[in-house]
C-alpha cells in the first residue's frame, strides 16, 4: 500500500489497468459460468407440485445444477476427490467430472455430455434424469427434452401439437393431443381457453405465433400455455366467432368480421363466457354466442380436410437427405456450383420442422448434418424406428442442360429379386414362453416388395400436391431399382427435386420460395396419405 | 437252339457296348471336363491375339444419351468380331464404353475401361469395369440409370444368350455407382429406357 502511495503516475495507471483487467477476468468468469443467466428452465411436473430448475447452456449442451435437482427429487449428494456420489434410498450413482458416463448401481450408463464442476457446483446434462436417475428412482421419470419438461410419476401429460390454416377471411385451428385427451373450449373475451383433462400438457414446440407481413390481421395471434393443463389462443382484432368440433384432433373454425374492424380492437363489453364444449362428444351445439351478433353470416369457406386420421396411422416419418460428407452427389456447373448434399439437407430440415410442428408426428432425419451415411444405415434407421413412411430427397443431373423438373420414384425390382421375395414365407419358431409362433420372413434387401402398392399410392399423392407448386419433369412419376428404397420396410419414395445441371433450376432449387413450396407439397401429401391409410385405403 | 443264338447275340451286344464305353465314352467325357469352360468362364481383359479376328467386324447396337436426356438411343455400329460369345461380349462392351465423337453423348464416364467379363451358364454376364465409372460419374438418378442400362442393354440386346448383367467395379461387387441404382443383383434388359 505504501508502495502504491509512492509510485509514479505511470506505475499507478498501470496498476489501475491491472485492477480493471483482473476485475474483467473475474466478471468474465462469472458470466462464463452462466449459472446466473439461464437460457430457459427445466420444469418438473409431479402430482404434488410443479417447479422449475434453471438450465445452464455450456457449449451446445444444456445442463442443470445437480444440487437443485437433488433438492427437488430428494437425492443425497456427497463429493469426494473429484467424484460425486448421488444416493437415493440406498442406491447410488457415481459421477466423475468431465466424463460423459455415470455408474448406476455398478452399471455404466452413457450421458449426452459430461457432468461439469464449476464454482463449487455440479452441473449434469438433462438426460441424467432419465438415463442415470430413472433406473434407481421409485417412480417413472419421463424427460420431454424438447419441451424442457421432466414428468415425475405416472401422470397424464399429453403432447399437444397445433396447426393453423388461414383461409381467406377465416381460419381453422387444429389441435392434436398424443395420447388422445378430452378437452373443452371456452371463450374468455379475446381469448379461447382450451382445457385438457390431464395432469399437465406438453405445450406445442415451437409455440405458435402469427408471423409475416399479415401477422397483425391474423385471427389467431398466438397459442400459448396458460396454466399446466390449459392452452390459451390469443385472438386478433378480426375475430368474430368460432365453432369447435369434438373429438381428437380438436378442430376450431374461426370466422372473421366482414367489415374492417372498428378502432377499438377488442369488444368494449366483455363477451359472456361460453359454456364448456365437451369436445369428446360430437356434434357441437348448433349456435355459439358471438361478440358481433348483427353481422351477416359469413360466406361459405373452403376449409382444408380435417386431420381426422388417428395418430396410429402415422406416427413416424423418416426423411432421407441424399448423399452427404465426401459424397457430394450431383453438382451444378461451375467451380463452386451448388452441391446436391446441401440442397437435400436444407429441404429435409424444413420438412422436419413442418411435419413435427404442424402434424405432430416424429420425424427422423437419416443425417442431421453434413456427414456421409451408408445407404443401408439410412434404411435401417427407418426400419428400426418403425417409421410409417420413408422419403428420400435428391437433386438430379444430366448432360443435357435443358432438362428440368421434379421426378418421383418408387422402387422396382428385377424379376429374380421379385421371385426371391415371393418365395419367402413364414416360419414357425419356438417362443420363450413355450409353444410356437409364425414369424413372417422379410429379406432385408427385398423388404420394399411388401409395400409397393402403398409406395405407388403415396407417389401419386405427391404428384398431385407438387403439381402447380414446383416444376415437374416430363414424366414425373417413375419406377427404378433404387438401392435406398429396396430395404425400406414401409411405403417409400425417392424424389429428385430438380436438375442442378440446369442453371435456372439451380437458382430455383436454392431459393427459399422453392424449398418452402416443395416442403408444403410434401407436407400436404403426407397428410393425405395419413388420412387414406386411416380410412383403410391401401392402393 | 434259337434261345442259344439269342443269348450269344445279347452277349456280343453287351461286349460291344462295354468296349465303346471303355475306349470312346470315358476318354471323351474326361476330355470334356478338362478343356471347355464349365459353369463360370473367366475372360481376361487382355485376351490372346487369336481371340478376335483383326479386320472382321459385326454390326452391333450401341447406346447413347438421347436428345431428351432421359432415354437411351441405339445406334448400329461396326464392332470387332469376337470368336465366341465371351470374346464378342468383350468387344461389344469395349466399343460401348469407348469415347464417342460429337454430337453423340456417352452415358459412361470417360476413362472407364473393361477389366474382365464373365458369363454364367444361366446367361448372367458379369462386367468388371475400372473405378473411373464411379469416380468420374456426375451423379443424379437420371444419369446413373442411363449409365447402368447402357451396359446392361448393350449385352442383352446384341447377345441373345445374355439375359442379365451385373456390373462390378475394380473386381468387386458394388451397391451403386453414384448412390442410387441397385447393383447387387444382375439387371435385365430395360427397353423402357430406350427411345
Amino acid at each position: 500500500m505504501v508502495d502504491i502511495e509512492i509510485c509514479s503516475l505511470h506505475v499507478r495507471s498501470r496498476l489501475l489497468f491491472l485492477t480493471v483487467t483482473a476485475s474483467s477476468v473475474l466478471l468474465g468468469l462469472a458470466v462464463g459460468l452462466s449459472s446466473q443467466t439461464p437460457a430457459s428452465a427445466l420444469t418438473l411436473v409431479s402430482k404434488e407440485t410443479r417447479r422449475t430448475i434453471p438450465i445452464t447452456p455450456v457449449g451446445d449442451q444444456e445442463l442443470v445444477p445437480l444440487d437443485d435437482l437433488a433438492q427437488a427429487l430428494q437425492l443425497e449428494l456427497q463429493e469426494s476427490l473429484g467424484t460425486m456420489t448421488v444416493s437415493y434410498k440406498g442406491k447410488t450413482i457415481f459421477l466423475t467430472a468431465d466424463q460423459p458416463l455415470a455408474q448406476v448401481t455398478g452399471r455404466m450408463v452413457s450421458l449426452s455430455s459430461a457432468p461439469t464442476r464449476r464454482a463449487s457446483r455440479w452441473y449434469v446434462p438433462l438426460d441424467f434424469t432419465s438415463r442415470a436417475l430413472g433406473p434407481i428412482y421409485d417412480v417413472r421419470l419421463d424427460l420431454r427434452r424438447a419441451a424442457h419438461m421432466l414428468v415425475v410419476g405416472d401422470l397424464r401429460v399429453p403432447r399437444v401439437a397445433v396447426r393453423y390454416d388461414p383461409l381467406g377471411g377465416a381460419g381453422r385451428l387444429t389441435i392434436e393431443s398424443t395420447p388422445r385427451t378430452p378437452s373443452t373450449v371456452t371463450q374468455d373475451r379475446d381469448r379461447l381457453v382450451i382445457r385438457f383433462d390431464a395432469d399437465a400438457i406438453e405445450p406445442p414446440n415451437p409455440p405458435f405465433r402469427a408471423a409475416g407481413a399479415q401477422a397483425a390481421d391474423s385471427i389467431v395471434q398466438a397459442v400459448r400455455l396458460g396454466d399446466p393443463t390449459t392452452l390459451i389462443v390469443d385472438l386478433g382484432r378480426r375475430f368474430a366467432r368460432y365453432s369447435a368440433s369434438g373429438g381428437d384432433p380438436l378442430v376450431i373454425d374461426l370466422d372473421a368480421v366482414v367489415a374492417p374492424p372498428p378502432t377499438s380492437t377488442i369488444p368494449a363489453t366483455p363477451a359472456p363466457t361460453t359454456p364448456s364444449i365437451p369436445t369428446t362428444s360430437a356434434p357441437p351445439p348448433p349456435t355459439r354466442p358471438s361478440p358481433a351478433p348483427s353481422l351477416p353470416p359469413p360466406p361459405p369457406i373452403e376449409l382444408p380436410p380435417l386431420l381426422a386420421a388417428t395418430s396410429a396411422a402415422m406416427r413416424t416419418v423418416a426423411i432421407d437427405p441424399g448423399h452427404g460428407g465426401e459424397d457430394e452427389g450431383a453438382h451444378a456447373f461451375g467451380v463452386d456450383g451448388t452441391k446436391e448434399k446441401d440442397i437435400t439437407l436444407a429441404v429435409a430440415r424444413r420438412l422436419k420442422t413442418m411435419l413435427e410442428g404442424r402434424l405432430g408426428v416424429r420425424v427422423l432425419l437419416t443425417r442431421e448434418d453434413d456427414r456421409g451415411v451408408a445407404l443401408d444405415r439410412r434404411t435401417s434407421l427407418a426400419n428400426n424406428n418403425k417409421a410409417d413412411l420413408f422419403i428420400s430427397l435428391h437433386a438430379n443431373a444430366s448432360p443435357r442442360r435443358s432438362l428440368a423438373g421434379a421426378t418421383i420414384y418408387s422402387a422396382a425390382f428385377a424379376t429374380a429379386a421379385a421371385r426371391d421375395a415371393a418365395t419367402e414365407g413364414s416360419e414357425r419358431v419356438p417362443t420363450f414362453a413355450g409353444g410356437l409362433r409364425d414369424i413372417q420372413l422379410v429379406p432385408w434387401d427385398l423388404a420394399q416388395t411388401h409395400h409397393l402398392d402403398q409406395s405407388t399410392m403415396f407417389a401419386g399423392m405427391l404428384l398431385q400436391q407438387l403439381t402447380d407448386r414446383v416444376p415437374l419433369a416430363q414424366t414425373p412419376v417413375e419406377t427404378a431399382p433404387l438401392r435406398v428404397l429396396a430395404s425400406a420396410n414401409m411405403p417409400a419414395v425417392l424424389v429428385e427435386m430438380g436438375y442442378l445441371t440446369n442453371p435456372e433450376q439451380d437458382r430455383l432449387l436454392t431459393s427459399d420460395a422453392f424449398q418452402s413450396a416443395f416442403a408444403q407439397g410434401v407436407y400436404d401429401a403426407v397428410v393425405k396419405f395419413r388420412d387414406a391409410i386411416a380410412a383403410g385405403i391401401t392402393r | 437252339m434259337k434261345g442259344r443264338q439269342a443269348a450269344i447275340a445279347v452277349a456280343v451286344a453287351l461286349a460291344a457296348a462295354l468296349a465303346w464305353l471303355v475306349f470312346v465314352g470315358v476318354p471323351r467325357r474326361y476330355a470334356n471336363n478338362a478343356t471347355p469352360a464349365p459353369s463360370f468362364s473367366p475372360f481376361s481383359a487382355a485376351p490372346s491375339a487369336s481371340a478376335s479376328t483383326p479386320g472382321r467386324t459385326i454390326k452391333a447396337k450401341l447406346f447413347y444419351v438421347a436428345g431428351d436426356g432421359t432415354h437411351l438411343t441405339s445406334i448400329e455400329r461396326d464392332v470387332n468380331y469376337g470368336d465366341g460369345t465371351l470374346e464378342q461380349a468383350r468387344e461389344i462392351v469395349a466399343a460401348q464404353i469407348a469415347a464417342v465423337p460429337d454430337p453423340l453423348v456417352s452415358p459412361v464416364p470417360e476413362g472407364t475401361t473393361l477389366r474382365a467379363l464373365f458369363i454364367t451358364d444361366h446367361g448372367d454376364a458379369y462386367v468388371d469395369l475400372s473405378g473411373s465409372i464411379m469416380s468420374g460419374h456426375p451423379g443424379g438418378v437420371t444419369n446413373e440409370l442411363l449409365t447402368v442400362y447402357a451396359i446392361v442393354d448393350v449385352l442383352t440386346t446384341n447377345l441373345p444368350s445374355v439375359s442379365a448383367v451385373q456390373i462390378l467395379v475394380d473386381g468387386k461387387e458394388v451397391d451403386t455407382l453414384a448412390g442410387h441404382v441397385d447393383l447387387r443383383r444382375p439387371l435385365e434388359k430395360n427397353t423402357a429406357l430406350v427411345q
